[in-house]
């Protein structure tokens, strides 16, 4: 195990967070926010010339073959300043499907446009009565001549407002919960028969809901095999989970370093607050929480492309679980020990305890994760008999 | 010991129930269910409708416009006020600044001011914290100087709750720079008309727009609006923030989120079964009830105790266990009402005014799940924060 970053990996960080310096900061980020799209277009742009949408991609598909920890890094760097483009929706969702369930022809035709950040993808999966029940899928496609036709209704789709195509799930055949007969397809957000309504999420990120009206798609619409669909997006999704990890881990360490800030700074009783000692152990059950989370998450990416989708998913639940608790713990008690200000939207730290609660309801709350990783069996394996 | 209701106090509260049921308007119901509050005029409204019935101070001494309940029977009302839900009213009038102008005010004030609060015809904001002087209130460095029959008053006050509906606000003041921090304090009742007020609303995280800034620049102040005597305003602040046993817990409050959790835990589906039937789950709202329950019974011995001694209007240790654990449960149901949610949670569809019109996305119960769990992060920190309960509860009962 090398927990060192190799010297390409170090350079990535070092001009992903010199770029990052100048283009976020409060201000900045709260115009972005303001902006109807709600992020930069300019900062995207200095993005994608960096290489980082290319990035977990084949070479020989256009990309620069990265793998899930760097990743990683991007992600961390990302959650430090609480960055607003759609990354995650395009590169690590939507690249994903592209990365793990296309054919050749496919890839060919996306990767190239992923990289120079003109095209804008995002996964629209989850219904209204799924919560976060990865099998329920009531959308339906029908087979028609060479392809297919969908119905249904798709909700909370990330950055589904700014997609220019939309994956979306729908079943073949089965009941709603199972497991078989789903399949991935790719429609056009402007195709006829998709509506698509955005709004804002709580903490200034942008979803949408998805209706599909016998939208026609062609067979080249399909991503990975028919009717085993399910598979493909349990494997995206868990490796989109750690990515998400990867942000709350930058969301907290950033949220801490505030926090502790704050304590040396902001006196009370005629001394700088953090003198008090239980603010002191607060601020390091937060330190604790967050390098706790570092950790585990650091665990779910290097299982995260496992070909063992039991152990990837072990992995990746504990993580989810464990970053969940951890980062409600780090943004209550931020709020906490800022007081007032910490209730304002004049203040970072509100900020970031918003991201890390939608992050933490994000594929599934630390509740959903840790009954899921208890059904699955725990993490450790039972002494050899 | 008889831990249980009188029949007495059985009757009264199915009173109490009944009068809500039938007189609280409509709308505001709808909304309080919905997690929201009143705007000014529903509350307003709804304020006058106690007062008609004489249940708007009913914890006020009889000459003042109080009905003479026992502490029992006022807390029987309030916990069926906020289970049923009603809205409280305004708690800067009714339990702060009344209780401090008919303890300590001058006849006149009393005259001029308590019916008015009853009513709600006054609208009143508390200015008692500043950026430089929050758990240290003491610390704080507005000026007041005297100049003939008026104060001069030049400074700022902050997280002003409501002062954009303001018709008065009470303010501690400085008035002696010489003396201890204590002893340099005064209480003043300033008209938010006065010239040189300015108002500044301050956005909280969940999007509401319920706390300002207030800036005094020159602010005259007849001396007539002086509370009690000068510099003794720090005892008359310790008056008015200890005298509050009975609704700093919000039992109530609690119990109807609760409620509201199982009721709408029972139309959320999670894997095919409505969430109210996952285990998981039902074990965590039994947790939060658990503690709920305890809670009541310490309150409960709270009032009862009260009720022997007469209350003596001193700041209670007992209020600082009453508000760690109140906050802390009020805060946990808050918590898992976002938790039924699930995923619908996420929207922000919250009406700030900016105006969210449009039809929810997912369920309509969802829109303040997530702002509410935001919002009560402040009942850790207001009043007195939870570390300085703690302080106290340190000092005053451990004696350590
Ligand atoms: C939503 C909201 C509404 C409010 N409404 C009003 C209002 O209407 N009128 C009004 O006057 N005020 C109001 N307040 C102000 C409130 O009373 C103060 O926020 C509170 O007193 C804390 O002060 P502060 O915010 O300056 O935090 P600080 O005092 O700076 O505290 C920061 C942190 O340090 C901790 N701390 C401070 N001293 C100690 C100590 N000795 N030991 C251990 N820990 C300590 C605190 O617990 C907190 O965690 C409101 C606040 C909020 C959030």
């Amino acid at each position: 195990m090398d927990f060192d970053f190799t010297e390409e990996q170090s350079m990535l960080k070092d001009a992903l967070d010199r770029l990052l310096a100048n283009e976020y900061g409060f201000e900045k980020r709260n115009t972005y926010l303001k902006a109807p799209e709600g992020w930069s277009p300019a900062v995207w742009n200095h993005i994608a010339e960096m290489g980082l949408c290319a990035l977990p991609f084949a070479e020989e598909d256009g990309g620069l073959g990265g793998g899930t920890e760097d990743i990683m890094i991007v992600m961390e760097s990302l959650g430090r300043v609480l960055a607003l483009e759609p990354y995650f929706a395009t590169v690590v969702l939507g690249g994903g499907f592209v990365r793990e369930g296309g054919n050749a022809a496919q890839r060919a035709e996306l990767v190239p446009k992923i990289a120079d950040g003109s095209l804008k993808l995002a996964f629209a999966h989850t219904e209204r009565n799924a919560r976060y029940d990865l099998s329920h899928v009531e959308t339906t496609a029908k087979k028609d001549g060479d392809g297919y036709v969908l119905n249904g209704a798709k909700s909370l789709a990330l950055g589904g407002d700014a997609a220019d195509k939309i994956f979306v799930s729908a079943r073949l055949s089965g009941g709603i919960r199972d497991v078989d007969g789903v399949a991935v397809f790719l429609v056009d957000a402007d195709a006829p028969g998709v509506t698509g309504r955005g709004y804002r999420l709580q903490d200034g990120t942008h979803a949408a809901e998805v209706t599909l009206e016998n939208v026609r798609v062609a067979a080249q619409a399909l991503f990975g095999e028919a009717g085993k669909g399910h598979a493909l997006i349990a494997k995206v999704t868990d490796q989109a989970i750690a990515a998400l990890c990867a942000e709350a881990v930058g969301a907290m360490s950033a949220l801490h370093d505030l926090t502790v800030e704050y304590l040396k700074t902001r006196k009370q009783f005629g001394v700088e607050i953090g003198k008090f000692q239980v603010l002191q152990h607060a601020a390091v059950d937060m330190f604790v929480a967050t390098e706790q989370a570092r950790s585990i998450t650091m665990y779910a990416t290097m299982m995260a492309d496992s070909d063992d989708a039991g152990e990837r998913s072990r992995a990746v639940s504990a993580a989810k679980a464990e970053v969940g608790r951890g980062a409600r713990l780090v943004g209550e008690n931020a709020i906490q020990l800022h007081g007032g200000v910490g209730m304002t939207m004049e203040f970072a730290a509100g900020h970031y305890f918003k991201r890390l609660t939608m992050i933490d309801i994000l594929f599934g709350d630390s509740d959903h994760h840790l009954s899921k990783l208890a059904e699955m069996g725990g993490l450790f394996e039972t002494a050899a008999a | 010991m008889d831990l249980r209701f009188t029949d007495d106090e059985i009757a009264f509260r199915d009173e109490v129930r009944q009068f809500f049921a039938e007189n609280l308007p409509n709308d505001i119901h709808a909304k309080m269910l919905d997690g929201e509050y009143p705007d000014k005029d529903g509350l307003v409204a709804w304020t006058r409708i106690l007062n008609s019935k004489g249940w708007a101070v009913p914890h006020w001494p009889e000459e003042h416009g109080g009905i003479g309940w026992g502490p029992m029977k006022q807390y029987i009302f309030l916990e069926e006020l906020q289970k049923y839900p009603c809205p409280q009213p305004l708690a800067f009038g009714v339990n702060m600044v009344g209780p401090v102008i008919y303890t300590f005010g001058n006849e006149a004030q009393k005259k001029q001011f308590l019916p008015r609060i009853a009513n709600l015809d006054d609208w009143w904001c508390q200015g008692f914290s500043e950026p430089g002087a929050g758990s240290d209130l003491a610390s704080l460095k507005t000026r007041a100087v005297r100049d003939g029959d008026h104060y001069v008053v030049n400074g700022q006050k902050t997280w002003t709750t409501l002062a954009q509906y303001a018709d008065w606000i009470f303010c501690l003041v400085r008035t002696d720079t010489q003396a201890k921090k204590q002893e340099g304090i005064s209480f003043l009742l300033i008209d938010m008309n006065t010239p040189g007020i300015e108002v500044r609303p301050i956005v909280t995280i969940d999007g509401g727009r319920e706390i300002n800034e207030v800036f005094f620049t020159d602010v005259r102040v007849p001396v007539a609006n002086l509370v009690g005597e000068e510099n003794k305003g720090w005892d008359y602040a310790k008056f008015l923030l200890g005298n509050e046993r009975t609704n700093i817990a919000r039992i109530g409050v609690s119990k109807q989120k609760i409620a509201r959790i199982r009721e709408l835990a029972a139309k959320e589906m999670s894997r095919g079964r409505p969430l109210l039937e996952d285990p998981r789950f039902r074990e965590k709202i039994a947790s939060v009830e658990i503690e709920l329950k305890a809670l009541e019974m310490t309150q409960l011995r709270v009032v009862a105790a009260d009720a022997k001694r007469g209350n003596t209007g001193k700041p209670d240790p007992a209020s600082s266990i009453l508000k760690i654990k109140g906050s802390q449960i009020q805060q946990a149901t808050t918590h898992l009402l976002m938790e039924v949610m699930g995923p619908y949670a996420m929207p922000f569809q919250h009406d700030t005014g900016e105006g969210w019109n449009e039809p929810p996305v997912g369920p309509d119960y969802a829109a303040h799940a997530a702002p509410g769990y935001f919002n009560y992060r402040k009942v850790s920190i207001y009043g007195g924060s939870n570390e300085i309960q703690k302080n106290i509860i340190a000092k005053a009962v451990l004696g350590l």
